[in-house]
C-alpha cells in the first residue's frame, strides 16, 4: 500500500469557493512558486471584484482558456504539495458543474480524502449530495466536510450546526464511516491551514491538520495479486513485467497463473536492474518464472494456495460517461488494467437518483447516470469487488468503433449464473453433421437498406442451394419479429438485441450443419461485428446489398419509407436513423442488378 | 529522507507500469528525447522498465538549429553509450526560408521549426504514441493534461475532448486519425527529478550546473552567446558570468540564472530554496496566459 503519497479530491457546487481553497492551501503552506502568485495578484478577469493587490486564487488552478472566460472549471487540474511531515498531496481540482460530473468521477476514482464544500449561506444541494453519493460509489475513505464561507453569517455556531445536522440525516444512505466537518472561511484563511480566532466555538482541526493526520489503513496479510503488463525477451532471459497491486512476494513463492491455471514457482525477481530477493505491494518488477510457464498480457498470477475462479457474469455498478447513451446487448470493450475483453450488458437493474439516492427503472443510462448493470464477458474474468480491491475490480468500457471511454465501472460481485454452467460438449458435432449432409455449413449474413434486395436475393439463393440439394434455411427479419424478436422495436438498443439473438439461433442452425442465409437491415457497424465474433473465422460471409437509397424509396415493396417520411415510423434506417455501410464486407452486391446474378456471385463465394 | 525516497520509489513505480503499458499497446511509439533533465529521467526510467531488455522505443529528437552545442554534444554521446536509435528531424523549409529566433516572432518561430517539424517527424515515421516528459507541476495547461493525452487528426489537443481517465486503467486505443501523447512523469515536481537524478546518480547536460558563461542581459533575462550567430547591440559585449540553466531549449530564448550550484547536490539545495516557477526562464512562456494551451491544440508537444 502506498502511504508516502496521498490523493486528495475537491468538490462542491460552483461558486462554493473550491478554487479559492486550494489556492489558500496551497500559498500558506508556500506551495506555489512565487511569480505565479505575483501574477495572480495582479492579473484580473473580466468582472473580477477582487481588489488590486489581492490574489486572485482561482487564476492559480483554472488553466484553461475557456475557464477563465467563463470563471467556472471545466477539467480536473492536479496540483502537488508537501504535507510537513515530508508526505506528498495531490490535489485534483474537480469541476462542480452538473454537466461535468464525470470529471468528477475521474478524480474521485484514485481519492483517498474528499474534501466537500458547503456554501454556508447556502447549506446543503443536491450537487452536495451527488458528489457524496460519487465518493461513496468510487470508495473515497475519508470525507471532510468543509462548510464554507462562515465569514459571511457571522461566524455563526447556530449556521455550522444546521448545516451539519441536515447533512447528517442524508448521511445514512452512505457507507461513509470517517467523516468530518470544519467551520470555514478559506477567503478570509479561517481553519485552512492556521486555526481561526473567529470561532472559539470550534475546537477541531484544521483543514491541513485533518488531511495530515489521515493514514491510510494498513493493509492486512493479503495474498499476492498482480496482472501481466508484457513478456520481457533478452539473451537468456524470459521474464514477465508486472506491478505487485496486491501483497507481497518473495524468491521462491509458488504462484499459479490464471486462466491456465498453471502452477510455478517465482525463480528470480528483477527490479531496478538487478535481482532481488523480495517486492512490496506497488512495486513495478520482472519475474521470472521456474519451470516456464505460457502466459500472456493480462494473464493473473496469484498465490498458489488461493482459491480463484473466475466467472463470465458480473454485477457492477456504472457511472455512464458519453453523450451517446448506453445500449444494452450492444458490444463494448471491457479494460481493466493490461486486460481487454469484449463484453455486453445484459442487463440494466435499475439507475440510481443521485439527489436521493433512490433507485428507478431504466431502460439505458445517458451521460453522468449511474447504475447498476449486469455484465457478460467473452471469457471468464477474476475480478474482486470493488470494495475490496480499488485495482482488480474497476473496469472501463470502450466503444468499439470510436475507440471512446464510454462507462467506468465498479464490480459489485460476480453472478453464480456464470459458475453454475457448464459447457456441455456435444458427441455429434458440427463436422459430423456437415459430412453427413455433404456440404460446409455457413451463415451468409445480407445487410443492406430496407427494400435493397435483401429478402429477394436470400429467397432466390435458397432455391439454387435446394436444387443443388443443400440443406440451408433463411432467417428474415420481419419473420423473426413475428415470434423470437416480437418484443423488440426499432431503437439502436432493439436492433442491437435484435441481431444478437439472430446471430445466435444462426450459431445453433450453423452448429446443426446448415447453410444459413440471414436478411436483416442490421445497420450498425459494431451490432455485425460482434455478430461475426460469435462465428469460426470463415463461416460468416457478410453480404452487403448495396442499393441507391433512391431506389430502394422507389420500390418502397412494403411501404415503409412512405409510413416513415409522413413520421409515422421513428427511427427507420435511412430516414429517421443512419445505416453504416459495412467497412469490410466478404462480398458487395450491386443491388441494381439482376437477382440471378447476385445468386449466382454469392453461390460462387461459398461453392 | 526516508519520505521522499519512499515517494521517488512511488513516482517510479507508476512510471514505469506507463511506459510498459505503452510498450505493450501502441504499434509505433517513440520517446521524445529533448536533452533536458526530464528527458535524462525518462531514459533512465526506460532502462529499468524494460531491463534487461533493451529499451523497445526509437528516441526523436526535434532539433531546431539553435539548441546550445552542449546539448547536441550531449545528446550523441547519450546515443552512443547506451545504443540507442535515434531519430533526428529537422524543419527544412523553415531553416532554407530564414525562419530564426530573433527577426521571426518567438510565436511563429516556434510554431515553424518545433510544432511543425514535430508533426512532420510524427507523420513521416507513422509514430502513433509519442512519450514526453511533461509535468503538470510545469505550467497550468499542463495540469490539465491525461497521462495518456489523446491527439486528432493534425496532432491537435483538444482540451473539451479528453478522455475521462480512471484509476490507473487505461484506454490507449485509438480511432483512425489519432494519436497518443504519453507523459509518465506527470505527477513529478522539478524537486523530485532533481532528487531523482541525485539518488540515482544520472548524468545530465553540463549546462544544468554552473560556470562562467559569455551571456548578455535582455531586459531582466541573462541570455547565453552560444555562437556568432547572436545580434549583439552596437558595442554590446557579453560578460561572464557564473550561471546554470533549469531547463534548456534554444540558447536565444532559454534564460540562464546566475547560481554557484557545480553538483547534483548543490542544485538541489537550490531548487529547493528558490521560489521562482522553472519556466520564468522560458521567453515563449510569457507571451500570454494561454501560450500553452494555444500552442497543443495546433499540436505542440
Amino acid at each position: 500500500m502506498q502511504t508516502s503519497v496521498l490523493r486528495l479530491l475537491t468538490c462542491g457546487s460552483v461558486d462554493d469557493g473550491k478554487s479559492t481553497l486550494i489556492g489558500r492551501l496551497l500559498v500558506e503552506t508556500d506551495s506555489v512558486p512565487h511569480d505565479t502568485v505575483g501574477a495572480a495578484r495582479h492579473v484580473r478577469r473580466a468582472g473580477s471584484t477582487i481588489a488590486a493587490g489581492d490574489i486572485d486564487f482561482s487564476l492559480l488552478t483554472d488553466g484553461l482558456e475557456a475557464e477563465r472566460e467563463q470563471g467556472i472549471t471545466i477539467d480536473v487540474a492536479y496540483r502537488s504539495m508537501s504535507l510537513l511531515d515530508g508526505r506528498r498531496l495531490i490535489i485534483s481540482d474537480a469541476p462542480g458543474h452538473e454537466q461535468y460530473t464525470r470529471n468528477m468521477a475521474v478524480a474521485a476514482s484514485r481519492a483517498d480524502i474528499a474534501i466537500v464544500l458547503i456554501d454556508a449561506t447556502k447549506g446543503v444541494r443536491t450537487q452536495t449530495l451527488r458528489h457524496l453519493m460519487i465518493c461513496n460509489v468510487m470508495g473515497v475513505s475519508r470525507v471532510i466536510v468543509a462548510i464554507n464561507k462562515l465569514d459571511a453569517v457571522n461566524y455563526s455556531h447556530e449556521v455550522f450546526s444546521a448545516i451539519k445536522d441536515d447533512l447528517l440525516s442524508h448521511m445514512s444512505r452512505f457507507d461513509l464511516p470517517d467523516i468530518d466537518f470544519i467551520p470555514m472561511s478559506a477567503l478570509v484563511g479561517d481553519n485552512v491551514v492556521a486555526h481561526s480566532t473567529n470561532m472559539p466555538w470550534y475546537a477541531g482541526s484544521s483543514l491541513l491538520e485533518s488531511i495530515q493526520s489521515w493514514q491510510p489503513k494498513k493493509s492486512e496479510e493479503v495474498t499476492m495479486r498482480a496482472r501481466v503488463q508484457s513478456i520481457v525477451r533478452a539473451e537468456d532471459f524470459r521474464g514477465v513485467s508486472t506491478t505487485i497491486h496486491r501483497g507481497k512476494v518473495s524468491v521462491g513463492d509458488q504462484v499459479r497463473i490464471h486462466p491456465s491455471n498453471q502452477v510455478a514457482t517465482i525463480a528470480t525477481i528483477v527490479a531496478d536492474m538487478k535481482k532481488v530477493e523480495k517486492a512490496d505491494e506497488g512495486d513495478a518488477v520482472t519475474l521470472v518464472f521456474q519451470p516456464e510457464v505460457d502466459i500472456t498480457r493480462g494473464d493473473l498470477i496469484a498465490s498458489v494456495n488461493e482459491e480463484i475462479s473466475g466467472s463470465d457474469r458480473f454485477s457492477a455498478h456504472l457511472v455512464w460517461l458519453n453523450e451517446e447513451a448506453l445500449i444494452h446487448s450492444r458490444s463494448y470493450l471491457l479494460i481493466s488494467g493490461p486486460t481487454q475483453i469484449p463484453v455486453i450488458v445484459t442487463k440494466i437493474r435499475h439507475s440510481i437518483d443521485v439527489n436521493t439516492g433512490e433507485e428507478k427503472p431504466a431502460n439505458t443510462l445517458v451521460m453522468n447516470e449511474i447504475g447498476v448493470v449486469e455484465i457478460a464477458t467473452n471469457a471468464p474474468l477474476a475480478l474482486l469487488p470493488y470494495k475490496e480491491s480499488r485495482e482488480f475490480g474497476n473496469f472501463i468500457l470502450v466503444d468499439r468503433v470510436t475507440s471512446e471511454s464510454v462507462g467506468a465501472g465498479m464490480i459489485r460481485h460476480a453472478l453464480r449464473r456464470g459458475e453454475n454452467i457448464t459447457y456441455q460438449a456435444y458427441e455429434v458435432d458440427k463436422s459430423a453433421r456437415e459430412s453427413a449432409k455433404n456440404q460446409r455449413a455457413k451463415i451468409i449474413w445480407l445487410t443492406g437498406l430496407s427494400g435493397s434486395g435483401k429478402s429477394t436475393i436470400a429467397n432466390a439463393l435458397e432455391k439454387r442451394l435446394h436444387a443443388l440439394g443443400m440443406h440451408s434455411y433463411v432467417l428474415d427479419g420481419d419473420n423473426l419479429r413475428m415470434g423470437l424478436n416480437v418484443d423488440l422495436g426499432f431503437t439502436a438498443e432493439d436492433r442491437a438485441e435484435n441481431v444478437r439473438r439472430t446471430s445466435e439461433v444462426g450459431k445453433l442452425m450453423l452448429d446443426a450443419g446448415l447453410i444459413v442465409i440471414t436478411a436483416l437491415v442490421s445497420p450498425f457497424e459494431v451490432d455485425r461485428q460482434r455478430a461475426r465474433s460469435v462465428f469460426n473465422e470463415g463461416d460468416f460471409i457478410e453480404v452487403f446489398v448495396d442499393t441507391p437509397v433512391d431506389v430502394c424509396i422507389s420500390r418502397d415493396p412494403k411501404g415503409l419509407y412512405k409510413k416513415a417520411s409522413e413520421g409515422k415510423i421513428p427511427n427507420f434506417t435511412g430516414v429517421g436513423q443512419d445505416y453504416e455501410k459495412p467497412t469490410n464486407p466478404e462480398i458487395t452486391i450491386n443491388g441494381e442488378v439482376d437477382t440471378q446474378i447476385s445468386t449466382e456471385q454469392i453461390l460462387k463465394f461459398i461453392l | 529522507m526516508r519520505v521522499n525516497t519512499e515517494i521517488l520509489k512511488a513516482l517510479e513505480n507508476e512510471s514505469i507500469e506507463i511506459l510498459r503499458e505503452t510498450a505493450a499497446s501502441f504499434r509505433k511509439p517513440v520517446l521524445m528525447y529533448s536533452i533536458g533533465k526530464d528527458s535524462s529521467v525518462l531514459l533512465h526510467l526506460a532502462k529499468k522498465a524494460f531491463y534487461p531488455a533493451p529499451i523497445p522505443f526509437q528516441l526523436l529528437h526535434i532539433d531546431t538549429t539553435w539548441k546550445f552545442k552542449e546539448m547536441i554534444t550531449f545528446r550523441d554521446k547519450v546515443v552512443a553509450d547506451n545504443n540507442l536509435s535515434l531519430i533526428v528531424n529537422t524543419n527544412k523549409e523553415g531553416v532554407d526560408s530564414g525562419v530564426n529566433p530573433f527577426t521571426t516572432g518567438i510565436s511563429e518561430y516556434t510554431r515553424i521549426m518545433k510544432t511543425v517539424a514535430l508533426r512532420q517527424a510524427l507523420d513521416d515515421h507513422q509514430i502513433d504514441a509519442a512519450i514526453g516528459g511533461s509535468r503538470r507541476d510545469e505550467e497550468k495547461s499542463r495540469a490539465k493534461e491525461r497521462v495518456f493525452s489523446l491527439r486528432d487528426e493534425g496532432h491537435r489537443w483538444n482540451p473539451r475532448n479528453q478522455r475521462p481517465e480512471m484509476w490507473r486503467t487505461y484506454n490507449t486505443r485509438l480511432a483512425p486519425g489519432q494519436s497518443m501523447r504519453v507523459f509518465p512523469i506527470s505527477d513529478w515536481t522539478e524537486l523530485d527529478v532533481w532528487r531523482y537524478i541525485a539518488q540515482e546518480k544520472i548524468e545530465v547536460n553540463p549546462l544544468y550546473f554552473a560556470k562562467e558563461r559569455p551571456v548578455v542581459t535582455r531586459g531582466d533575462q541573462l541570455i547565453m552567446v552560444d555562437d556568432d550567430r547572436y545580434p549583439l547591440g552596437v558595442g554590446e559585449k557579453p560578460e561572464m558570468l557564473e550561471v546554470r540553466f533549469r531547463t534548456l531549449g534554444c540558447y536565444p530564448l532559454t534564460a540562464a540564472v546566475q547560481s554557484k550550484a557545480k553538483t547534483i547536490e548543490e542544485v538541489v539545495e537550490e531548487v529547493f530554496a528558490v521560489k521562482l516557477s522553472e519556466r520564468a526562464t522560458r521567453l515563449i512562456d510569457g507571451a500570454h496566459e494561454d501560450s500553452m494551451e494555444k500552442k497543443k491544440s495546433e499540436g505542440y508537444f
